[in-house]
């Protein structure tokens, strides 16, 4: 390219990209974000890395498409697979048999669908916790942290009818939880679950719909969400962590083009080696041994994805109370299914205000916060992590109770002990290592955090910002 | 005058149709008797070796001394149970040779559940032990297990319906309350899979006769035996417990790799900035 972005005209392609660009005319925009430049941090690219699942999870889903039958319209199974032939199953289980015995390479994309999934929502959280950690949530970018916990919510809801779909025993028990716990929800209740199900549990309208959302609302919502979320980043310019010359109104990096483009073309292509390497060589999900979904049976071990893990985990160890008053119940699951995802991603959203007004800092930040430097919200967050943890490991109390020879009974009274005990322990301890760390980094103590790590006499207008004390 | 015409009427339809529903059981019932098990187990077939070894006075003499030296003590004199221990008085050889060749007596020591060990008598040995239980009084006898005239197909439905509940889908076991298991199925031999559902041992409820047929029984032998080396196209199978280890692998190998693979794209620049930083 030559001066002012536009392509030479003097060979072939160049004289091409002219034509284009006179009617089209994006060669100026598209010049600028490729001299965007993108900080060089690992953690930077946890982002990309669920962008990349996302990718990965569009095209194997296209190919499942192809090949699944969204019905509970009851067929023979007349298949490869022998144990359960003859059997009477439903479209849906008899293609997603089909897609793991019949179909070439079907079973590798249903696997590869399922490791992205688990990787997408995995590698969300931890970019999320990132953002969390390192105060890149504040002022500009509130905005973007609330379509991030957006995407978040979508990811576990599209997961969770994904895991649906197949209606086999395992994700059958699922649906049969989330009816319970649709018509927990006080005076709505019955009527929405009516509402979704169309009548009664199971009904035939369940996966047809699920269908519906999985593969078109909830993805097309996803993939404008992300736009706007990476139309947000380009706009506000990526944060950057304190160091030599980076200050808030500027960002140290690398430009897009060439060297932050090989970089994110050569991590996508890593992404999916990996989940490409799982999907070949780890079995997920083999429906065919949990067997048709059928309303009477359950299998022991019955677990959901790990992201519903933390509210399996809060159902399992919920008393059994129940309030009554009124001529009205609140059935038990609406506690630890409803109430506690309600509250959690409420504060979530509110997070970024919430902090604000506790700091009363509502200034512009593009330099980032080292999680040692705000000990608070740094102890905050890792004591909120490790509750959700203990649920999530509370979710699997019986596989737990197998794996290490133990009474169900007595893991189940030590989760509950756990869930309120570990929280704190963490929190007071990451907030003691990050006294410790700030100790470490040598500085006389009562002297800001901002000053110590970007240097004193380096400090531009929004790093004093910065240097405004969190208690 | 009419009324009471339409009530005889109903009456003997009804009547006929509960004789017809009556006779219809027994002969379903003996259907499913046939061959009859108890009587006729296959030749060479562990069932039809116990049998013969119950029959025979000597080894049922042979059980009894070594009852009197190995299980005694808790089991009592003429195995009529003590304080703490069951009484062995038409438990029958189903009973004494599954807890006997899944090594789950003698008990080694006290436990909320005996656990599977390897076998403590010879097999000669555990035939006389049975021969001498089952002379205590009437009680199940070894079932003729065979597993290759049940159904595969209708063994995996009875097994997801019966079975998974406690033993999981794969057979693997699962937990039950108070340090209680449901142990996994897949080192079981057939007879003893089979014994298991008519004797209910533990925890386990008694599936008899009338509610599995011999040859149901033949069925679910036969999957369990599937699931013992089951197909399992895929990749590795990671516990085959399902979610909880796919989770573990998603996040330590799948999002760990990544971060890896992350820390790795960005490593130059860092050795780079702290050589001119």
């Amino acid at each position: 390219m030559n001066e002012g972005g536009l392509p030479s005209a003097r060979t072939r392609a160049g004289r091409l990209a002219r034509w284009v660009d006179d009617r089209v005319g994006v060669a100026r925009a598209g010049r600028s974000t490729l001299q965007k430049v993108f900080p060089n941090h690992w953690s930077f690219l946890l982002g990309e890395i669920a962008l990349y699942s996302f990718v990965v999870l569009v095209i194997t889903g296209v190919f499942l498409t192809f090949f699944f039958k969204a019905s509970t319209e009851p067929v023979t199974y007349d298949g490869s697979y022998e144990p359960l032939q003859g059997v009477e199953v439903s479209q849906a289980y008899k293609s997603t048999l089909d897609l793991s015995f019949d179909v070439r390479a079907g079973l590798v994309m249903r696997q590869m669908h399922h490791w992205a999934a688990l990787v997408f929502v995995a590698a969300i959280v931890v970019h999320l916790a990132r953002v969390f950690f390192t105060g890149a949530f504040r002022r500009p970018r509130e905005l973007n942290w609330v379509i991030g916990i957006t995407l978040l919510l979508l990811g576990i809801v599209n997961g969770f009818a994904g895991y649906s779909l197949p209606d086999d025993q395992l994700s059958g028990t699922g649906v049969r939880i989330a009816y319970s716990v649709l018509l927990s929800v006080p005076f709505i209740g019955p009527w929405a679950a009516s509402l979704l199900f169309g009548g009664g549990f199971p009904g035939e309208d369940i996966i047809p719909r699920l269908f519906a959302i999985h593969i078109l609302i909830v993805p097309v919502i996803i993939t404008g969400l992300l736009v706007l979320h990476l139309g947000l980043l380009v706009r506000h310019k990526h944060t950057h962590f304190p160091g030599k010359g980076a200050r808030d109104d500027n960002v140290v990096g690398e430009r897009l083009w060439p060297t932050y483009v090989f970089k994110a073309g050569g991590l996508f292509f890593l992404v999916g080696a990996v989940l490409a390497a799982l999907g070949g060589l780890a079995q997920i999900n083999p429906v065919w041994m949990w067997g048709p979904y059928q309303t009477q049976n359950v299998s022991s071990a019955s677990q959901p994805d790990w992201y519903m893990g933390w509210l399996e985990g809060a159902l399992r160890l919920m008393p059994n109370w129940e309030w009554r008053g009124w001529g009205y119940q609140i059935p038990n699951p609406f506690w630890a299914a409803v109430l506690l995802p309600g509250v959690t991603f409420t504060l979530l959203y509110l997070w970024p205000w919430i902090e604000a007004r506790v700091t009363e800092d509502r200034r512009a930040h593009h330099v980032l916060d080292r999680p040692r430097d705000r000990p608070v919200r740094t102890a905050l967050g890792a004591a909120t992590l490790s509750f959700y943890t203990v649920l999530g490991f509370a979710g699997s109390n019986d596989v737990l109770a197998i794996a290490f020879d133990l009474s169900l009974n007595a893991v189940l009274v030590a989760f509950r002990v756990l869930l309120f005990t570990v929280p704190p322990v963490v929190g007071v301890a990451t907030y003691r290592v990050c006294k410790e760390l700030q100790r470490r980094d040598g500085p006389a103590a009562g002297e800001s955090p901002g000053d110590r790590v970007a240097g004193p006499g380096q400090l531009g207008p929004g790093d004093q910002a910065a240097a405004e004390p969190v208690p | 005058m009419k009324v009471r015409a339409t009530l005889a009427a109903t009456l003997l339809v009804l009547g006929g149709t509960l004789a017809l529903a009556v006779t219809a059981g027994r002969a379903g019932a003996d259907e499913s008797q046939e061959p009859d098990t108890a009587v006729a187990p296959q030749p060479g077939s562990p069932a039809a070796v116990q049998l013969e070894a119950n029959r025979d006075p000597e080894m049922v003499a042979a059980g009894e001394r070594l009852y009197l030296t190995g299980c005694v003590s808790c089991h009592g004199v003429g195995g009529q149970g003590t304080a703490d221990y069951p009484t062995l008085i038409g438990v029958g050889a189903a009973s004494a040779d599954f807890f006997l060749r899944t090594g789950r007596m003698p008990l080694a020591a006290p436990a909320p559940q005996s656990p599977a060990k390897p076998p403590a008598y010879t097999d000669e040995q555990i035939i006389q032990l049975v021969a001498y239980v089952a002379s205590l009084g009437d009680g199940p006898p070894v079932p003729d297990i065979r597993p290759e005239r049940g159904d595969l197909a209708e063994g995996g439905q009875l097994y997801l319906a019966n079975c998974a509940a406690c033993h999981n889908s794969t057979g693997i076991g699962g937990a039950l309350s108070h340090g209680n298991q449901a142990p996994p199925l897949l080192s079981v031999a057939p007879t003893q899979i089979g014994e298991a559902p008519r004797i209910g041992p533990g925890q386990m409820p008694v599936f008899g006769p009338d509610t599995l047929s011999d040859e149901q029984l033949d069925s679910i032998v036969r999957y369990v035996l599937y699931l013992q080396d089951p197909e399992h196209p895929g990749g590795l199978r990671i516990g085959s417990a399902g979610p909880v280890p796919e989770g573990l692998v998603a996040w330590l190998v799948g999002l760990g790799g990544l971060v890896l693979i992350a820390r790795w794209i960005t490593k130059e620049r860092r050795e780079h900035r702290r050589a001119h930083g």
